[in-house]
C-alpha cells in the first residue's frame, strides 16, 4: 500500500512532438508521460501516428519540434544509441533480426565496444540465459533465427532490450502476430517486467486486450493526442468513439444462401524449393459466399494466396474454377478465367509506384483491344478507363496521370480494388485488403466486398484481423503449417477456438498422414 | 607425360602463388564490401590507381612499404566515394561502382601523362625482393615453391586469415556480417550503419588497390596502361565462388591462378595450333564459368545491393 | 544525416539538375587542368573551339556523338529494365565483326538493300551476345554485370585474333585491320570534305523510335513496369522473363549499330581501335539523359564534344586528353547525384 500513496515517478515525459512528411502531420504535438511500473496503451487507428511517435522516440526519426526525457534527463540525438544508452528498448512490429546469424549474435551485437579484438561469447550465453529464466523466455542463443517460429522471435526481440538493460520497453503491435494463446503468454511475460519494475508502453489497435493489461490509456487521431486518461475511467465505448472520431457504420453482413461451386481446391500441395508450403489442401467456394482464413503469418496463407493468383504451381491436386480443371497455372491465366486478385502488400505486388494511376490500371489487361492494337497503346481510352474508374470507386486526390506513389494508402488500395473488380470477376482473392487503412478506407474495402459477394461472386479473404474475418466471413478456415483446417460456421465459432486450431491443435493427426 | 611433369615444377606452383597474389587481395576486398551489403565495382578502377600511385611513389624515390600504404590510401579514398554515393546517398550500387571504376581509371591515366609528359616507354623501378623464409624455404617443391616469394604475397595469406578472424570472432565482424544481412538489425542496436558499411567498403577498396600494386612493384617494375585487364572483375566472380568466405576465396584465386599457369606453359610448350588470344580468353572464360556454376547455390547476403535509408518509412 | 523524400520535383530543378552537376564536374576538371599548368580559360576555350568552333568542328563531334547516341540508347533501354548491361563494347565489336565477315565481299547488294542489311546483320550480332547473359540471368541467376563485363574482354581477343589472323587485310601493310567494306556497304557522305556520314541520320532515327517504343507501346510498358517493380509486374501477368530478353536484345542489337556506323561509315573497315571505349562512354552518355532516348542525343553530343574538344585541347595546351574521360567518369556520379538531390532533400541534425 505504502508504494501506491507516494507520488507516482514519471520515467517518461514526451513534450510537444510535431513530425511532418511532406504535408501530411503524422504527429501534432503531443504530450504524455509514462510513471514507473505502469503500462500505458498507445491506441489508435491504422495511420494515427502510434508508429512514427514511437520511431521519435526510439530515435529512428528525427522530431522537427517538442523534446523527450527519460528519467529526468533529456535524449538529444535522434539514434537508437542514444534512448537504449538511457535505457528505452523498442520491440518492432516488424522484427529486426538477421535470418542467418544467431540469437546470440543478434542479441549481442552492440554489446561490446566494436574495436574489441575478441567477444566473450559465454558470458553472453550466461546472461541470457539468466534473462531467459527470470522472464520466462526460452530460447535457444545458437539457432539459428531463420528457424524460429514467430512466437521464439519475438522473444529474441524482448531478450534484446532486456539484455540491454532496458527499463521502459516498447512494444509495437506485438500481439498482431500471435494467436490468442501466445498473447497470453506474453502479457504473463510484461507482468513479471512490471514487477520488477519496467515500464512499459504497449502500442495496439484491439480494445480488448488493452483493457486487460494497461494501466494509462492514450489514444492518437490523425496525428493529435485525442484523449489520455487512466483505464480505470475509460468503457470500450468511449475508447471506440476517440479513436474513430465520429462513429461510422460499419456493414453488417446479410445472410444468403451459398449458390453454385464456384472454386474447388482438392488435394492440393504445392512446394517451393523442396520446401512444403501447401500440404493436401482442399477447400470450395459457392457464390454468394466469403471465405475467411485465418492464421499466424506464414503457415500457408501466402502460398494459398500465389496458388489463386497463378503465381505458384501445384505439384499435387487439382484446382476447379467454375467446373473446368486448370491445367496452367500464371497471373494473365488466372484472370482470363475471372479471378480477381487483391495482393497482400499494395506497395510491393499491387502496384507500381512510379507509374501513373491509369497505367496502373490497365496493367492487368493492356493487351484487351482496348487499350492496344498491334502493339501501340491507345492512351485516349486509357485516360478514359481510368478516369471512369476514379469515379466509380471514389479515388480522392488522384487524376488519371498522377503518380501513384503519391496517393494516402486508402487511395492506392482502391486503385487496386478498381483494377481487381472493375471486370465482375465472380472469384475474388483478398489478401489483406484492409492492413494498414483506417477506418474509412478499410469500411470502403468491406463494402465492396459485400457488394461482390451480393451479386454472386465468391471471396477467399486472408486477413490475421480476427475480428474483420468474424465480421464478414460466412465460413472460416485455419491455416496452420500449410494444412487446411475444416471450414467452420463463422456464426458459431469463438476467437479462443480459433487460437487453438492456429496454435496447431487438431492438426497433428493431418500433419502425420502428410508426413507418411 | 610432359603435362604431368608440370606439377612437379617448383616454377610452376611458385608462379601459381605469384599470379594468386592479387587476386587474393581483390578478392578479399571485395569480400569485405559485399559482406556489408555494398556490390563494390570500382574494384577495377581502384587497382588500377594502386598500381599507379604504388609505383610512382618508388619512382618518385619513396619506400616500398610506404608505396604500399600510399596504394591503400588512395584505395580507401575510391572507397570513401564510393560510400558517399551508394551508401549515404543510397544511389545504384551498380551504376556507382562502374562509374568510380572510369574515374579512378581516368584520373590514374590522366596523372600519370601529366607527371611523366612525353613518356614512351614505362621507366623502371626497383621492386620487392623474394625473401626465402628460412628453413620453411628449403623444404621441397611445396616449401621451396611458397616460402620464396614476395613479403606481399606472406601478407596476402596471412590478411586471409586475419579477414577470417575479423569477421568471425569480433563485434566488428559481427557488425559488418549483420549489416549485409538486415542493416534494420544493426539500426535497432544503436549501431550506425553508414559508418559500418563505410568502413568496410574503404577497407576493402584499400585491399584491391594494394592488389593493383602488387603488380607494378612486385611482379612486374613499370606502370602500363589496361595491365589490370580484368582481374577486378575475375575477383568479383571470384567472391561468388567463394560464398563469401575468406578461405574459400583463398582457393579460389589459388585455382584460378593455377589455371592460369597451366595455361601459360600449355601455351609455351603446344605448337601454334591453337592462336594465343584463345588461352588469354580462358581466364574470362573460367569466371563465367565459374559464375553458372556457383549462382544456382549462392546465398547471397541478404542485405546486397539494398541501400539503407535512415528514418524513412 | 536523413534524406527525405520531397513531395514535388519543380520543373525547373529536373531540368537544370543535369546542367548543374555537370558545370560543377567542368569546375573541379579545372583543378586538374590548373595542375597541368595550363591556363584555365584558355583550355576551356580551346577545348570548346576544338568542340563546335568551325564546320570541321562541328562534323567530327557530330561523327563521335553517332555511336555515342547508339551505345547510349542501348544503356537507357536496359538501365529502364534494371538489366545492367555493361557490355555495350562488346556488343558494339559484335556489330563491327558482323559487317566485317558479311559486308567485305561475302553479299553483294545494291546500297538501299546492302546498308539495312549490315545494320540488320550487325544489331543480330550484338543482340545474340547479350542474350548469352541475359538467359543466365533470367534461368539460372547468375548475375548479369560481371558476364557482360567478362564478355567484353573475350570478344576483343576474339576480334583481337580475327585481325592478326584469319581477316588481316593483306593489303593493309602489316597493320592489323580487316577488309574494307565494299562501296554499297559505305554509309553515304554527308557534307563534302569531312567524315560526317549517314549514320547521324541513323542514329536520331533510332532515338525517335526507341523514344516511341518507350512510352506509346506495349512493349514499353513491359520494359519500364518490369524495371521499376518486378513484383507487381509478375503479379499482374507481365511476362518478365520474355521482357528481359526482348529488351536485351533491343539494347545489344542498338550497341552493335555503333560497331556498324564506325565501320562501314566513319572508318569502312575494322581495325582494334575502332572504339574509344563507346560502350562505357554509353552508360555516362544514358545516365546523363536521365535514360530518355531523345535526351540521349543531347547528351552523345555534349559528351562527343568534350572528347573532341580535349582531343584539341591536348594539342594545344599540354593537356592530357584522358581529361575527357574524367570529365565522363565525373559527370556520370555527379547527374546520378542531382538527379537523386530533385526527389529527395538532406536533413542534417545531430
Amino acid at each position: 500500500m505504502g508504494a501506491a500513496l507516494s507520488e507516482p515517478e514519471t520515467v517518461l515525459s514526451v513534450n510537444g512532438i510535431t513530425k511532418r512528411f511532406g504535408s501530411l502531420v503524422a504527429n501534432d504535438a503531443i504530450s504524455f508521460s509514462l510513471n514507473k511500473g505502469k503500462v500505458l496503451a498507445l491506441l489508435g487507428e491504422n495511420g494515427a501516428g502510434k508508429t512514427t511517435l514511437m520511431n521519435i522516440i526510439f530515435g529512428h526519426y528525427m522530431a522537427d519540434e517538442g523534446s523527450i526525457e527519460v528519467f529526468g534527463k533529456a535524449l538529444r540525438a535522434s539514434n537508437p544509441a542514444e534512448a537504449i544508452s538511457h535505457g528505452v528498448g523498442m520491440v518492432h512490429q516488424h522484427f529486426t533480426l538477421a535470418d542467418n546469424l544467431t540469437v546470440l549474435e543478434n542479441i549481442t551485437l552492440g554489446t561490446e565496444p566494436l574495436w574489441s579484438v575478441t567477444r566473450d561469447i559465454a558470458a553472453a550465453k550466461a546472461k541470457i540465459q539468466k534473462l531467459a529464466e527470470e522472464f520466462g523466455l526460452k530460447v535457444e542463443p545458437d539457432t539459428q533465427i531463420k528457424d524460429l517460429s514467430v512466437g521464439e522471435k519475438q522473444r529474441v526481440e524482448i531478450l534484446k532490450a532486456l539484455y540491454r538493460g532496458a527499463k521502459i520497453l516498447i512494444l509495437d503491435e506485438p500481439t498482431a502476430v500471435l494467436t490468442p494463446q501466445e498473447a497470453d503468454q506474453l502479457f504473463a511475460t510484461l507482468k513479471d517486467m512490471l514487477a520488477k519494475g519496467l515500464s512499459v508502453i504497449f502500442i495496439s489497435h484491439k480494445l480488448g486486450e488493452v483493457m486487460a493489461i494497461a494501466d494509462d490509456i492514450a489514444v492518437l487521431r490523425h496525428g493529435k493526442l485525442v484523449a489520455n486518461f487512466p483505464v480505470s475511467e475509460a468503457s470500450r465505448e468511449i475508447i471506440a468513439e476517440k479513436m474513430v472520431g465520429e462513429a461510422v457504420e460499419k456493414p453488417e453482413r446479410v445472410k444468403m444462401t451459398a449458390g453454385e461451386t464456384l472454386l474447388a481446391i482438392e488435394g492440393v500441395t504445392a512446394q517451393e524449393g523442396g520446401h512444403a508450403l501447401l500440404k493436401n489442401i482442399s477447400l470450395s467456394l459457392h457464390r454468394h459466399q466469403i471465405i475467411g482464413i485465418a492464421g499466424v503469418s506464414g503457415n500457408g496463407q501466402g502460398a494459398l494466396s500465389d496458388l489463386l493468383a497463378g503465381l505458384v504451381t501445384p505439384v499435387k491436386g487439382s484446382v476447379t474454377l467454375k467446373g473446368e480443371g486448370l491445367t496452367r497455372f500464371n497471373p494473365s491465366d488466372m484472370i482470363a478465367h475471372g479471378v480477381g486478385r487483391v495482393p497482400e502488400d499494395r506497395h510491393v505486388e499491387g502496384a507500381v509506384g512510379e507509374f501513373s494511376v491509369e497505367e496502373n490500371l490497365i496493367l492487368e489487361e493492356y493487351n484487351d483491344s482496348r487499350f492496344s492494337k498491334f502493339g501501340w497503346l491507345n492512351m485516349s481510352s486509357i485516360t478514359k478507363h481510368a478516369k471512369g474508374l476514379i469515379t466509380a470507386f471514389d479515388i480522392r486526390g488522384a487524376a488519371p496521370d498522377t503518380m501513384i506513389r503519391s496517393l494516402s494508402g486508402g487511395n492506392m488500395q482502391k486503385v487496386i480494388l478498381a483494377r481487381a473488380l472493375e471486370n465482375k470477376p465472380d472469384v475474388i482473392l483478398a489478401n489483406q485488403p484492409t492492413r494498414g487503412l483506417d477506418v474509412g478506407a478499410a469500411t470502403f474495402v468491406h463494402e465492396q466486398l459485400f457488394k461482390a459477394r451480393a451479386r454472386g461472386a465468391g471471396v477467399v479473404l486472408i486477413s490475421e484481423d480476427l475480428e474483420e474475418l468474424l465480421s464478414l466471413s460466412d465460413k472460416v478456415v485455419v491455416m496452420y503449417h500449410g494444412m487446411c483446417s475444416q471450414p467452420l460456421d463463422a456464426d458459431d465459432v469463438t476467437q479462443q477456438q480459433l487460437g487453438l486450431l492456429m496454435s496447431g491443435e487438431g492438426f497433428s493427426e493431418m500433419e502425420a498422414s502428410h508426413a507418411a | 607425360m610432359e603435362f604431368f611433369e608440370m606439377f612437379l615444377n617448383i616454377g610452376f606452383w611458385a608462379a601459381t602463388i605469384r599470379m594468386a597474389t592479387p587476386l587474393i587481395f581483390g578478392t578479399l576486398g571485395e569480400l569485405i564490401c559485399e559482406r556489408a551489403g555494398v556490390l563494390n565495382l570500382g574494384i577495377e578502377g581502384i587497382m588500377t590507381t594502386g598500381a599507379m600511385v604504388a609505383w610512382m611513389w618508388v619512382y618518385q624515390g619513396g619506400d616500398l612499404w610506404t608505396a604500399v600504404l600510399v596504394a591503400a590510401v588512395f584505395g580507401m579514398l575510391f572507397g570513401l566515394l564510393h560510400s558517399a554515393f551508394s551508401v549515404y546517398m543510397g544511389l545504384s550500387q551498380h551504376v556507382t561502382g562502374i562509374g568510380i571504376t572510369m574515374l579512378a581509371t581516368a584520373l590514374t591515366y590522366y596523372s600519370f601523362r601529366m607527371m611523366l609528359p612525353g613518356v614512351t616507354t614505362p621507366p623502371k623501378i626497383v621492386p620487392f625482393e623474394n625473401y626465402a623464409v628460412p628453413f620453411l624455404s628449403e623444404i621441397p617443391v611445396l616449401g621451396q615453391a611458397l616460402f620464396n616469394q614476395s613479403p606481399l604475397t606472406y601478407l596476402a595469406f596471412i590478411l586471409v586469415g586475419v579477414v577470417a578472424y575479423v569477421l568471425y570472432r569480433t563485434p566488428m565482424g559481427l557488425a559488418v556480417r549483420m549489416v549485409g544481412e538486415n542493416p534494420m538489425a544493426v539500426e535497432v542496436q544503436g549501431i550506425d550503419v553508414y559508418r559500418v558499411r563505410t568502413a568496410a567498403v574503404m577497407v576493402g577498396s584499400g585491399f584491391m588497390a594494394v592488389g593493383g600494386a602488387f603488380l607494378t612493384i612486385s611482379v612486374f617494375d613499370a606502370f602500363y596502361f589496361d595491365m589490370i585487364n580484368g582481374r577486378g572483375w575475375i575477383c568479383i566472380a571470384l567472391v561468388i565462388f567463394a560464398s563469401w568466405r575468406p578461405g574459400k576465396a583463398l582457393l579460389g584465386a589459388m585455382l584460378f591462378a593455377a589455371f592460369d599457369a597451366i595455361q601459360i606453359r600449355v601455351q609455351q610448350s603446344s605448337s601454334t595450333l591453337i592462336p594465343y588470344q584463345f588461352y588469354l580468353m580462358m581466364p574470362y572464360v573460367f569466371s563465367i564459368l565459374a559464375l553458372i556454376v556457383m549462382s544456382r547455390k549462392a546465398a547471397y547476403p541478404k542485405a546486397l545491393l539494398v541501400p539503407f535509408r535512415r528514418g524513412q518509412r | 544525416m536523413q534524406l527525405e523524400p520531397r513531395q514535388h520535383t519543380p520543373l525547373w530543378m529536373t531540368v537544370s539538375a543535369p546542367i548543374i552537376a555537370v558545370t560543377i564536374v567542368l569546375i573541379l576538371s579545372g583543378g586538374l587542368i590548373m595542375w597541368a599548368g595550363a591556363p584555365l580559360f584558355e583550355s576551356y576555350v580551346a577545348l570548346f573551339v576544338g568542340a563546335f568552333g568551325s564546320k570541321f568542328a562541328i562534323a567530327e563531334t557530330l561523327v563521335r556523338a553517332t555511336p555515342l547516341i547508339l551505345t547510349g540508347l542501348a544503356a537507357a533501354v536496359a538501365f529502364r529494365a534494371k538489366l545492367w548491361n555493361i557490355g555495350g563494347e562488346g556488343q558494339l565489336y559484335a556489330g563491327a565483326l558482323a559487317v566485317t565477315y558479311f559486308g567485305t565481299g561475302l553479299i553483294e547488294l545494291p546500297p538501299y538493300l546492302m546498308i539495312p542489311f549490315l545494320f540488320i546483320v550487325g544489331a543480330t550480332a550484338g543482340g545474340l551476345l547479350l542474350l548469352f547473359p541475359a538467359l543466365l540471368k533470367t534461368r539460372l541467376k547468375v548475375d548479369e554485370v560481371v558476364t557482360t563485363l567478362l564478355l567484353n574482354f573475350v570478344i576483343l581477343l576474339f576480334a583481337n585474333y580475327l585481325l592478326f589472323g584469319p581477316w588481316k587485310d593483306p593489303m593493309a601493310m602489316g597493320w592489323p585491320q580487316g577488309a574494307p567494306v565494299l562501296e554499297e556497304g559505305i554509309l553515304p557522305n554527308l557534307l563534302a570534305k569531312t567524315r560526317l556520314h549517314a549514320g547521324l541520320i541513323i542514329s536520331v532515327v533510332m532515338a525517335v523510335v526507341i523514344w516511341l517504343v518507350m512510352s506509346k507501346t506495349k512493349w514499353g510498358l513491359e520494359i519500364r513496369a518490369v524495371g521499376h517493380n518486378p513484383e507487381a509486374a509478375r503479379f499482374a501477368g507481365i511476362p518478365i522473363n520474355k521482357t528481359i530478353i526482348r529488351t536485351a536484345l533491343i539494347s545489344g542489337g542498338l550497341a552493335a549499330c555503333a560497331g556498324v556506323t564506325e565501320v562501314a561509315g566513319t572508318k569502312e573497315y575494322l581495325t582494334l581501335d575502332i572504339s574509344p571505349g563507346f560502350g562505357y562512354t554509353g552508360i555516362a552518355v544514358a545516365m546523363l539523359a536521365g535514360l530518355n532516348p531523345l535526351g540521349v542525343i543531347v547528351a552523345a553530343l555534349f559528351f562527343a564534344g568534350i572528347y573532341n574538344g580535349a582531343d584539341s585541347m591536348s594539342r594545344a595546351m599540354d593537356v592530357s586528353n584522358y581529361i575527357a574521360d574524367v570529365i565522363t567518369a565525373g559527370s556520370l556520379l555527379m547527374v546520378m547525384l542531382a538527379v537523386m538531390l530533385t526527389r529527395m532533400r538532406i536533413r542534417f541534425r545531430a
